[in-house]
């Protein structure tokens, strides 16, 4: 088959460009453990109030012994629950968030805090906020026709 | 050569698209405008999220499958000399997938099926809908054979020769299509339908979506097949040259049939039910998809040099000048390019694995599929129209300077639209959001680009309307001119070639392997897991 030089340059350009980049991707996951939200574990979306760990009570913010946070939450139509969530600055926080529901989706804009949240599956991301302030938690998955009132906030303090 | 009764099949799936077209265009202003906080009486969830669950599948399933069905009959019967190879089963498939069109119409119309066009369970639509998506599909799916069966009786009667390469580009397309379509065929015959209808109780929302994610990214290379088959095989002679590199323009189709299928999990990056291993190996394969474009760049790049300096063009670019841009699928192909460039840049972000945290779901997802889907491909298949109509009804255009108008209001159009809704998911705005009742003051920072992009829509809808209106009065009223397609010749004649840039049976054989490896635990999971199914819940 004949390849005309230019052309032959431009596809080992090419090649070279993209595993340059999926080599960099591969590095930072299996180097520094960078990856989007992959936890596989199963939970059953109707008896969320009488698991251990999503029931109502449990929800919330927990003081893990090492010092880093384990925030508890459920989404349903149309809130993340607890609606006020506070953590102190530059902790790490592990989110594990169940859905009662439907799909949903968290994103705190401007930080890492994102992942779907698919019934029948436990959702964790585990990130830490730099910035203290006031961030809103907001739903990016449509889930119905309440899809746009559903948010809530999350508060980022100074330590003591 | 019997092509009339081809010019007639393909004329009826092109109206079909193009109107689809102009109602989901009309559609998309609503939206905007509706979003845009501007014009408070025209807010309604309701109706908002019924204009987007309709305004996609008109877009994303209707215009794109009879496209890609009107361009495919019409070029295999003059591209192989050959008539169809079964004429009623042709016309079978016109009208089986339009009466699903209608089905899913009046779902969506009635408010009964406003569950977007990925129709995600466990949101439930009225089953009408979900049937109506299956007939359309399965009518793509008989047009996926008539092409097969078309390619196998003329090479029947041809051993040994080189299929046309717009054939060849055809039935990778097809292939591709049945290979890609079976996920969501599985998810939507076996889950979606009978538990819509109360025969099942619960369906696997992971399993759901990962069947989906099989056929979610290659159904864009579905729709992109016929705008680069016509880059390869069109574009060169409309624009006065050649094609540089007819057997580089049969690796792009291969790669891109095969690669385009086992990568599904970029849309999956954020979810929890897929292992990061898994979603590592789609990554890789969705940088290797990016391959055949950016080859496709520089073999179109390269025939329009050739055929800018055989017009007279001299200097570095000064052959760009010289192309006959009065043809309007030369300024179809240079605005498309244009475009490209930054859907395709603006993809290359949404596959680097984590970095897909920071525009997952955000505005900046319907910014990227609007610029290279709303930008590159609908202008090409606007190329392909105006290119094809003189061809299909024997009648010019009836205004050629009203077509260039009509190219340029859309790409502009859609620069203008899509830019700010880039940024506007850098900024963290949700996508499939009918309003924006967050107390934040992000919203603030918002409004300017919504704003912007009421003016866009306007620009896009009118440019909808003009092509509309050239398609109408030059079918009614053009001059009447030759009917004779002719196609692109290579710089380099085809004598021969070897088999597996004529056939695709090695291609298949590699597909089914690397699908095994791609998808085969992550969807045996489910069966092996405990999962837990979900109720159907209304919108």
């Amino acid at each position: 088959m004949h390849i005309d030089p230019l052309e032959r340059r431009w596809i080992v350009l090419t090649l070279v460009l993209m595993l340059a980049i999926t080599g960099v991707l591969v590095g930072y996951a299996i180097g520094a453990n960078v990856h989007p939200p992959s936890n596989v574990e199963t939970v059953d979306s109707t008896q969320l109030h009488l698991t251990p760990e999503f029931a109502e009570d449990k929800l919330g913010v927990t003081k893990n012994p090492d010092g880093t946070l384990t925030v508890t939450m459920v989404a349903g139509r149309y809130g993340f629950y607890p609606q006020h969530i506070e953590v102190p600055v530059a902790t790490s926080v592990t989110f594990r968030i169940a859905s009662a529901d439907v799909l949903h989706g968290v994103h705190v804009p401007l930080t890492n805090l994102s992942t779907m949240i698919v019934p029948g599956y436990v959702s964790e991301v585990t990130t830490s906020f730099e910035k203290t302030g006031e961030y809103p938690v907001l739903c990016n998955e449509y889930c119905g026709l309440g899809h746009d009132h559903m948010w809530s906030r999350l508060t980022v303090k100074a330590n003591q | 050569m019997n092509t009339d009764k081809a010019s007639a099949l393909a004329l009826a799936n092109f109206w079909v698209a193009f109107t689809a077209f102009l109602a989901a265009a009309l559609l998309g202003l609503y939206q905007v405008a509706e979003r845009s906080g501007l014009f408070p009486h025209l807010e309604s969830p309701a109706l908002y999220f019924a204009a987007v669950s309709t305004h996609g599948v008109l877009m994303g399933f209707v215009l794109t499958t009879f496209v890609v069905m009107g361009f495919g009959y019409y070029t295999a019967t003059t591209s192989l000399n050959q008539l169809l190879w079964n004429r009623s089963l042709a016309w079978l498939s016109f009208w089986l997938a339009l009466v699903g069109v209608l089905l899913a119409a009046y779902a969506l119309l009635t408010g009964q099926a406003s569950v977007l066009y990925t129709f995600y369970p466990p949101l439930r639509a009225h089953p009408v809908f979900y049937i109506g998506a299956v007939l359309l599909v399965v009518g793509s799916w008989i047009w996926c054979l008539e092409m097969i069966m078309m390619m196998i009786t003329w090479k029947r009667a041809h051993p040994g020769q080189p299929v046309p390469l717009v054939m060849f580009g055809n039935v990778a397309n097809a292939v591709m299509w049945l290979w890609a379509s079976a996920g969501v065929a599985a998810e939507v015959l076996f889950q979606l339908i009978p538990w819509s209808l109360g025969l099942i109780d619960t369906v696997d929302v992971g399993l759901a979506r990962t069947l989906f994610s099989w056929t979610l990214h290659a159904i864009v290379y579905f729709w992109l097949f016929p705008a680069y088959i016509a880059l390869y095989t069109l574009l060169p002679k409309a624009a006065g040259g050649r094609l540089f590199s007819d057997q580089m323009g049969r690796v792009s189709f291969i790669m891109l049939m095969v690669v385009s299928v086992p990568i599904g999990f970029h849309h999956l990056y954020m979810d929890p039910f897929q292992e990061s291993g898994f979603k590592l190996m789609h990554m890789f394969g969705t940088f290797m998809v990016a391959v055949p474009s950016l080859l496709t760049g520089f073999t179109i790049i390269a025939s329009l040099e050739i055929s800018g300096r055989l017009q007279g063009g001299t200097g570095l670019f000064g052959w760009i000048g010289a192309l006959p841009w009065r043809e309007p699928l030369v300024t179809a192909a240079g605005l498309g390019l244009l475009l490209l460039a930054g859907g395709g840049f603006g993809g290359i972000i949404n596959a680097s694995y984590a970095m897909n945290t920071l525009v997952h779901n955000t505005a900046w997802v319907p910014g990227h599929f609007h610029l290279i889907f709303g930008g590159t491909v609908a202008l090409l298949y606007f190329g392909i129209a105006y290119h094809l109509w003189p061809k299909l009804t024997g009648r010019g255009l009836r205004s050629p300077r009203l077509v260039l108008a009509q190219l340029w209001l859309w790409a502009i159009g859609m620069i203008v639209t899509a830019a700010p809704w880039h940024w506007l998911g850098l900024l963290g705005q949700p996508r499939r959001i009918s309003s924006t009742p967050y107390d934040t003051p992000l919203v603030a920072a918002w409004q300017p680009f919504e704003t912007l992009m009421v003016v866009g829509a306007v620009l896009l809808s009118l440019s909808a309307i003009m092509l509309f209106y050239n398609l109408v009065t030059s079918q009614a009223g053009g001059e009447p001119t030759d009917a004779t397609i002719a196609y692109a010749e290579p710089v380099h004649a085809v004598l021969s070639l070897p088999r597996p840039l004529n056939s695709f049976a090695l291609w298949n054989w590699i597909l089914l392997f690397w699908m095994i490896a791609a998808y085969g635990y992550p969807i045996a999971q489910f069966f092996l897991l405990d999962t837990y199914g979900a109720f159907p819940w209304n919108v």
